[in-house]
C-alpha cells in the first residue's frame, strides 16, 4: 500500500480478515496435524470433566467392595479398582480435578510470574536484581522437589497442590517474561509511548504485554502439562489430593500393589495420564510454531 | 524572532554523558540554545554528534543510569531538569513531543493506530474512549491519510512507511504540543514521500503555531524548513546561523566542509571538481582529541588549534561560531552564546 491509494476505491483494500495475524496463526495450527491431536484430546478431556455426571452415573468414591479389582468387561469397560469402584468413572472424575489443578497452577503461575517478570525485565537495576535472585534460589531446586518440599509446609489437598506447584512454576514465567521484555522494551515504540507521556503502567500491561504473548500463551500450554504430571506425582505419593477424591496420580498409587494380579487398574490412570501431558505439549509445540510469524509453513 | 522575547526553550550548557564499560562518554558536551514559540530549528551534524542525545535528554527519555544529564533546560522559564517523574511524564507528548525517525518501528505492532492515537488524547485530555477515538479519526484526516475511519481501525503492519509516518506525525500534534522534536522524520522514506511529508509537516506547523527542533543531517531539508541552523559536531555546537546566512556565509570549517559535500548533479562537468568530502571521521567519543574536536579533519587547522580548545565567538543575534580562525579575526572573546544577554 503506497501513497498512491489515496484515490484508491474505499474498502478495496480492506481484504477481511486474511492479513490478520491472529487469523494465519489459525490457518497455521490447522495445518500442524500433531498440535490439532493434541488440542482434540485436550477439548475430549474438557468435555470429560464438564459433562461427568452426564457420562457416569452414581458416585465415583461410592466403594463396591464385591466388585474388587474386576478385569474390564461390557458391564465394567475399563474395569475397577481395589475397592470395587469404576476405573472408567474415577478417570472420567479424575479430568476435573486434574484439569482443575492445571488451570489453577498456570493461572498462579501468570498472576504472579507475568507482573514481576514485567517489572523486572523494564526497570532493570535494583528492582530486578532483588526479583532475579529470588528467581535464582527458586529455580536452584528441581521442579518437582520444590513442590514436594512445598507441599510438607502448607500441608496436603487440592489447594495446596495448586499453590505449591503454582510456586515452582511462578519462577519459569518471570524468566521467560523478563528476557522478552528486556528486548521488547528497547523497541522505538516503548520509547515512542514514554515521549507522548504515557505511564508506566500502562507502557507495562498495553504495550509491552501484548508484545510478549505469544511466549507466554505457548508456556502456559506447556505448562499445563506439566503440572498434571507434577500433581499426578503427589497424588501416587499420597501427598497430593486426598482420598477418595478420584485423582488420576493417586489412582496409580494405590493400584501399585496389585499391578501383577491386576494390571489394569494401574494402566488405565497411567495412559490419562501420558495422554494429557502429551495433548498439552503437542498443543503447546504447535502454538509456537503457529504464533512465530518468522515460521511458514 | 528577536532575541528580546523569552524563548519557549532555552538548552543552557546541556551535558549527557553515558558511564560505560570503556569509560564516560560525553555524547553531549556544553550545547546551548534557544527555540522561540513557532520557530523551526534545524539541528544538522554527522551521525554520532549528539542531535539526538540531545533531543531525548530535553524529554529526559535516557536511562539514568547509564546516562547523566547536566545543566540546565528551561522550558516557558521551568527548568525540566528539576521536575519529579510524574511532572516531566505531563510535559511528554502534552507540551512537548516528539517524531522518531523509523516509522517502521515506532508504531507499536499490536495495537491499532486508532489505539496509538488516542491514547495522547486520553491521558493528557482525558477524554473519554470514544471521543479519543474520533479525535484520532480526525488526526488521520489532518494528516491527509485516505479513510481515516477505515485506517484508524487498522494495525501498523498494514500502512506504508509514508503512511506510518502521516500517523506518526498525527500521534505528536494530538495533544497540539507547543514544541516538536521531529528525529531525522523523512530519512527512513523514499524521497517523494520525503517531499510529501516535509509539506505536510509545514502546513500543520503553521496551522498549529508549533515550535519544531529538525534534527537531520540533511541540509536540503534544512534549507527548506529551518528559519535558523543550530551545527553540531562531537557533541558541541559549532555554528549557530539564520538559515540564509549559513548558505550563504558559512564560518565555520565543519560547516563550509558540510556544504561542500552535497552533491550537485552536473557539478563535475561545470566545473571539473569531484563531490567534496570531509577527510577522516568523527572522533570517538572516547577519546576526544586535544583543543578543538574538528582539527583533525580540519583543512584550515593553525597551531593552537591542536593546543586549546576554542570558545564561542558571537557574530550577530543568533549568529555565533566556535573557531580559532573567527576568535583571530575578531580578536577578542565573545560569551557564549550569542544571545547571552537577554537572560
Amino acid at each position: 500500500m503506497t501513497e498512491t491509494t489515496r484515490k484508491a476505491a474505499p474498502g478495496k483494500n480492506h481484504v477481511k480478515g486474511i492479513d490478520s495475524p491472529l487469523r494465519r496463526s489459525w490457518v497455521k495450527l490447522k495445518r500442524n496435524k500433531a498440535a490439532l491431536v493434541g488440542g482434540s484430546m485436550i477439548l475430549i478431556y474438557a468435555a470429560c470433566a464438564l459433562l461427568a455426571p452426564v457420562l457416569f452415573s452414581g458416585s465415583p468414591s461410592a466403594p463396591n467392595l464385591g466388585k474388587s479389582l474386576e478385569p474390564p468387561s461390557l458391564d465394567q469397560l475399563l474395569g475397577t479398582d481395589e475397592l470395587g469402584r469404576s476405573i472408567l468413572g474415577r478417570i472420567i472424575y479424575g479430568s476435573q480435578i486434574s484439569l482443575l489443578i492445571a488451570v489453577g497452577v498456570v493461572f498462579f503461575g501468570l498472576i504472579v510470574g507475568v507482573p514481576l517478570g514485567l517489572v523486572s525485565g523494564y526497570y532493570g537495576g535494583k528492582i530486578d536484581f532483588s526479583i532475579q535472585r529470588v528467581t535464582d534460589m527458586l529455580l536452584a531446586f528441581p521442579g518437582f522437589l520444590l513442590a514436594l518440599a512445598l507441599v510438607a509446609i502448607l500441608g496436603v489437598g487440592l489447594k495446596n497442590t495448586v499453590i505449591s506447584i503454582g510456586i515452582s512454576m511462578v519462577p519459569i514465567y518471570i524468566r521467560l517474561v523478563r528476557g522478552c521484555v528486556l528486548s521488547v522494551r528497547e523497541e522505538v515504540y516503548v520509547e515512542a509511548a514514554r515521549a507522548s507521556g504515557t505511564r508506566d503502567g500502562v507502557i507495562l500491561f498495553r504495550h509491552i504485554l501484548p508484545n510478549v504473548m505469544v511466549p507466554i500463551t505457548v508456556q502456559t500450554s506447556l505448562g499445563m502439562g506439566t503440572a498434571i504430571l507434577f500433581a499426578a506425582g503427589l497424588g501416587f505419593l499420597g501427598i497430593g489430593v486426598q482420598p477418595p477424591t478420584p485423582e488420576w496420580g493417586a489412582m496409580l498409587g494405590s493400584a501399585r500393589v496389585y499391578i501383577f494380579n491386576a494390571p489394569h487398574a494401574a494402566t488405565f490412570p497411567g495412559i490419562a495420564i501420558f495422554l494429557a501431558v502429551l495433548s498439552f505439549n503437542l498443543l503447546g509445540d504447535g502454538l509456537r510454531d503457529a504464533l512465530d510469524p518468522r515460521f511458514k509453513l | 524572532m528577536k532575541a528580546s522575547q523569552t524563548p519557549l526553550l532555552a538548552v543552557r550548557d546541556l551535558r549527557t554523558r553515558f558511564h560505560t564499560l570503556e569509560g564516560i562518554v560525553n555524547a553531549v558536551d556544553g550545547v546551548d540554545f534557544d527555540i522561540h514559540p513557532g520557530e523551526t530549528v534545524g539541528l544538522v551534524g554527522e551521525s554520532g554528534c549528539g542531535k539526538t542525545v540531545t533531543a531525548l535528554s530535553i524529554l529526559q527519555l535516557l536511562r539514568c543510569p547509564p546516562a547523566e544529564i547536566q545543566g540546565r533546560i528551561l522550558f516557558r522559564g521551568q527548568n525540566l531538569l528539576e521536575l519529579d517523574a510524574e511532572e516531566i511524564r505531563k510535559i511528554r507528548g502534552q507540551a512537548i513531543s516528539m517524531i522518531f525517525q523509523e516509522p517502521m518501528t515506532s508504531l507499536n505492532p499490536v495495537l491499532t493506530i486508532g489505539d496509538q492515537i488516542s491514547e495522547g488524547a486520553r491521558v493528557h485530555k482525558g477524554l473519554t474512549r470514544q471521543k479519543a477515538w474520533r479525535w484520532a479519526v480526525e488526526m488521520l484526516r489532518r494528516v491527509q491519510i485516505p479513510e481515516p475511519e477505515a485506517r484508524v481501525r487498522e494495525y501498523p503492519h498494514k500502512l506504508s512507511g509514508g503512511m506510518r509516518q502521516r500517523a506518526m506525525i498525527a500521534m505528536a500534534l494530538s495533544c497540539n504540543p507547543q514544541l516538536i522534536l521531529a528525529d531525522e522524520p523523512t530519512t527512513a522514506l523514499d524521497v517523494t514521500i520525503q517531499a510529501q511529508i516535509m509539506d505536510l509537516m509545514l502546513r500543520l506547523k503553521k496551522e498549529v503555531e508549533t515550535a519544531v527542533v529538525l534534527i537531520t543531517h540533511d541540509l536540503g531539508i534544512i534549507a527548506e524548513m529551518a528559519s535558523r541552523v543550530v551545527v553540531m559536531y562531537a557533541g558541541k555546537v559549532m555554528e549557530e546561523a539564520p538559515v540564509k546566512e549559513l548558505f550563504k556565509d558559512p564560518r565555520h570549517p565543519y560547516t563550509r566542509g558540510l556544504l561542500g559535500s552535497i552533491p550537485v548533479i552536473g557539478r563535475k562537468a561545470q566545473t571539473g571538481r569531484r563531490l567534496q568530502e570531509i577527510p577522516g571521521v568523527v572522533p570517538s567519543l572516547l577519546r576526544m582529541p586535544q583543543g578543538c574536536r574538528f582539527h583533525p579533519r580540519c583543512p584550515e587547522t593553525i597551531d593552537i588549534c591542536r593546543e586549546q580548545e576554542p570558545s564561542m565567538v558571537s557574530l550577530g543575534e543568533y549568529r555565533r561560531v566556535n573557531c580559532w580562525l573567527e576568535v583571530g579575526k575578531r580578536g577578542k572573546e565573545a560569551p557564549a552564546p550569542g544571545q547571552r544577554g537577554m537572560e
